[in-house]
């Protein structure tokens, strides 16, 4: 399970949609000691970006005062059918994305 | 003076009245953690109930056998089990809660390695398990079996114990509605386990809250899965009878 994303799926044109997603990720702060005392590695998601039809409609930065499962939440406007597309990366490398379509009728 | 008295008595006969009246948790929250509890896309719990839903259909094991392969759909099978536990366990002569429950059905039935009791995975079985008896009402199991249980359960949540010398029923009975620090008070009443704690940044049973709790008042915490926390578990059970079940529950 990587993340619970919640758009409506089918629209009239020119409706404002809310996007809700809640990601399942540590947001290690980098800050904290393990059990052998040592810190372990920052590992945060850094970048969030959302896509609409190809074009970048959202973007957030994300910082370690964050919790872990960040729950984002954002309005777009929807005037075509098109794929949504939610992005991020986190420290350790891992790449993630998520698409719905939103139908415009 | 008299209205010195007259201000003490209120004073203390909040906390009482309150504890008459049985409310969960949920009741003292803030609207915003409410909210979060509420709607399912924005609940952190959720993720590990989704990721239950997967592991419940998974073949495990040297049988290579899922819950599903003998439960079938948990949404018929598993409703209201949650509410009932703990129950009677045949096999071992005792009592065992859910989490026990699942763990002996892993090593048991799916002859597959077995779960720590907070890993991830059994933390998200018991999660999914607990999301079909969302709403129903806590109904003890009546096994006449689980009397001392209780009984025992009881005299433990009445005990002084640790450094602060605190019983359970100090703060969760004649304090419950008061403030620690920042803090309501809460009557103790186990309507949501596993629950996500934001203090946690996680999900954890009942055993876990226990062991919080027990290490808050200084005392040698009984361990997640102890005899001890079963028979607690078992009278809080009968104690929240009639409330209905929150999964997940979203605490503070």
């Amino acid at each position: 399970m990587v993340a619970m994303v919640n758009i409506p799926e089918t629209v009239t044109a020119g409706t404002v949609v809310e996007v809700k997603i809640l990601i399942s990720h540590p947001m290690e702060t980098g800050f904290r000691t393990g059990p052998d005392g040592t810190l372990v590695p920052r590992n945060i998601i850094p970048e969030f970006r959302c896509l609409y039809g190809g074009e970048e409609v959202f973007r957030a930065e994300i910082f370690p005062a964050v919790a872990a499962n960040p729950f984002l939440s954002f309005f777009l406007r929807a005037e075509q059918t098109a794929e949504v597309e939610l992005l991020w990366t986190d420290e350790a490398g891992q790449e993630h994305s998520e698409a719905r379509l939103l139908t415009v009728q | 003076m008299i209205r010195c008295v007259t201000v003490l008595a209120i004073g203390l006969g909040t906390p009482a009245a309150a504890a008459g009246d049985r409310q969960s948790g949920y009741e003292i929250m803030g609207p915003e953690l409410r909210a979060m509890q509420d709607d399912e896309a924005a609940n952190p719990g959720m993720l590990w109930v989704t990721e239950g839903a997967a592991l419940w259909v998974a073949p495990e094991g040297a049988a290579n056998r899922s819950c599903a392969s003998c439960h079938g759909d948990a949404a018929q099978s598993m409703a209201g089990v949650a509410a009932r536990y703990p129950a009677w366990n045949e096999a071992g002569q005792g009592p065992i809660d859910l989490t026990g429950r699942i763990g002996l059905c892993r090593t048991r039935h799916q002859g597959a390695a077995a779960l720590a009791r907070d890993s991830r995975a059994l933390v998200a079985l018991a999660a999914f398990v607990t999301r079909q008896s969302d709403g129903l009402p806590i109904a003890p199991d009546p096994d006449p079996r689980l009397a001392a249980t209780r009984e025992k359960g009881k005299a433990l949540f009445e005990t002084r114990m640790g450094q602060l010398n605190l019983a359970c029923a100090d703060c969760h009975d004649d304090a419950a509605g008061g403030q620690l620090a920042a803090a309501t008070i809460p009557q103790g009443h186990p309507t949501g386990y596993p629950q996500y704690r934001l203090q946690w940044e996680g999900m954890g049973g009942l055993h876990r809250r226990f062991e919080n709790c027990m290490s808050g008042v200084r005392a040698e915490p009984f361990g997640a899965g102890s005899p001890e926390y079963i028979a607690l578990e078992a009278f809080l059970m009968s104690r929240a009878a009639g409330l209905p079940v929150e999964a997940p529950a979203v605490r503070p």
